[in-house]
């Protein structure tokens, strides 16, 4: 049977719908095996991966850690914060010292887009994406997506929107690249300073007003405004920002159907979502992590077994 | 050379028959014991067997579920091609019961190693046995012997052993194919 079509996953735009297809399939059975008594499985005993973050992270980093634990893999941890890169080391020295120590798979977070690729041109090993700068996050656009799949059986023809800071957010990008190659509309919806000028090249609708937004979507992403990568303020403050674009409640009952809230985390609660919307029947937040691990063990055992 | 069939007919619907009888002789009405098929082609004899022994015990309870071994398999990473997982499907406690592993044809014994492996995961069985329909001696790489026997081959190893089965396939047939 055919595997995927690329060796490293640096970003969605390198996937093909089969790529894609074969993830979720994977995934299935991963999660099947996370609800067994014994949730680990042998395959990637003889893999060794590094799990370099140069950003900090709680969920993704956790979530890669444990899918790597569950699939019997040895697994390395790196926090740039407490390494060698704070007295000067470039990312390629870093990198070769960690793999002349043998290791297989990189795992790679870096406040700068296209550190990935960047990284797979000049080492060996495969380089998992998992957040570059304000460019991709693969990995979680395609737990979003398999959380689609999951609540309405598919994603082809389902309306997404996706609301905030577009303009900061890797999430964004990597959402609306695997949604649409699936068959999904996508909407983003925002200020108009946090949307990128020529999104709509894309294959997106734009909708600056939340109300209407909401009411055309099936599902509504909601994103975190990304202050630490505003360097100028792009909106006067997040008391106005919440008044227009947060979702609570009276929003949610209002609205002519029942939609899915999704939220990639971490969440701002009374920010972009208040409490009550981020805990209500709705909400698939913590669907979405719990298929998190899922999917990145269909990643690495689908990387990892190319090698032979 | 011409392939050549080995079991057909109503000689392959006597072996399963057979079987059965066997494997009522040792588990009396299957109240503690619990059939798994293993993917992608045991399920094929497991289902098979499961339904010929709710015909020979009407009203006894046969549990009969699925398991693939792809995750346990000792070649990840060892062949040219990927190795996709089937869907496993055990909707009942494995932990303290009799367990008769089925497959269609042991060969090497990896997979029957691999599928013990993968059977740990949901609990401890009381005992565990193999089941297959066809046994090709002198080729194992592993010290594995199957409790219950369809029909005994010896091969090269050039040759392959294919089942076929009604529901998958349009009929029941062992056959030897020369490659």
């Amino acid at each position: 049977m055919a595997g995927l079509s690329t060796r490293h996953l640096l970003g969605i735009k390198d996937l093909n719908a089969a790529d894609i297809q074969l993830i979720f399939e994977t995934a299935d059975t991963f999660k099947s095996v996370l609800n067994r008594p014994i949730k680990k499985v042998p395959s990637l005993r003889d893999v060794t991966i590094a799990n370099i973050f140069f950003e900090n992270s709680t969920r993704t980093r956790l979530s890669f850690e444990l899918a790597e634990r569950r699939l019997s893999a040895d697994v390395v941890n790196f926090a740039a914060s407490s390494s060698s890169v704070s007295k000067g080391e470039t990312l390629i020295d870093t990198v070769n010292n960690i793999l002349a120590m043998k290791v297989d798979l990189v795992v790679m977070r870096h406040p700068y887009a296209g550190a990935g690729v960047f990284l797979s041109k000049h080492v060996k090993a495969q380089i998992v994406n998992a957040g570059d700068g304000a460019h991709e996050h693969p990995t979680q656009a395609l737990l979003d997506a398999f959380s689609i799949r999951e609540k309405y059986g598919d994603v082809a023809g389902k309306k997404v929107v996706i609301v905030g800071d577009i303009l900061h957010s890797r999430v964004a990008l990597s959402n609306i690249l695997c949604l649409k190659q699936l068959g999904a509309e996508v909407m983003v919806c925002g200020p108009t300073t946090l949307i990128p000028k020529y999104i709509g090249s894309l294959g997106v609708k734009v909708e600056h007003n939340l109300i209407k937004a909401l009411n055309w979507c099936d599902v509504a992403n909601m994103l975190r405004i990304q202050l630490e990568r505003q360097d100028i303020k792009y909106f006067p403050s997040l008391r106005e920002y919440t008044m227009l674009y947060g979702l609570n409640k009276q929003i949610l009952d209002g609205l002519d159907k029942k939609i899915t809230v999704m939220h990639p985390g971490p969440i701002n609660r009374g920010v972009e979502i208040t409490s009550d919307v981020a805990d209500s029947k709705q909400s698939i937040i913590l669907d979405q992590v719990e298929n998190g691990v899922a999917i990145r063990m269909a990643v690495l055992y689908l990387l990892a077994g190319q090698a032979s | 050379m011409q392939n050549l069939t080995l079991l057909d007919g109503q000689k392959f619907q006597i072996t399963i028959q057979r079987l059965c009888r066997q494997l009522i002789e040792n588990h009396n009405d299957f109240s503690d014991s619990v059939i798994i098929g293993i993917q992608p082609r045991g399920i094929y004899l497991a289902k098979r067997i499961a339904e010929e022994l709710r015909k020979i015990l009407p009203g006894k309870t046969i549990l009969q579920g699925d398991l693939d071994i792809t995750f346990y398999r000792d070649d990840f990473r060892r062949r040219g091609e990927q190795l996709v997982p089937n869907q496993t499907k055990i909707d009942f406690i494995t932990e303290g019961k009799k367990v008769i592993m089925m497959d269609d044809v042991l060969w090497t014994g990896r997979t029957i190693r691999a599928a013990m492996d993968a059977l740990q995961a949901f609990g401890r069985p009381e005992k565990v046995e193999l089941l297959v329909l066809v046994d090709r001696r002198y080729s194992r790489h592993l010290p594995v012997a199957a409790d219950y026997t369809g029909i005994e081959v010896d091969s090269i190893a050039s040759q392959k052993v294919v089942v076929s089965w009604k529901e998958a396939d349009s009929e029941d047939r062992i056959v030897l194919v020369n490659e």
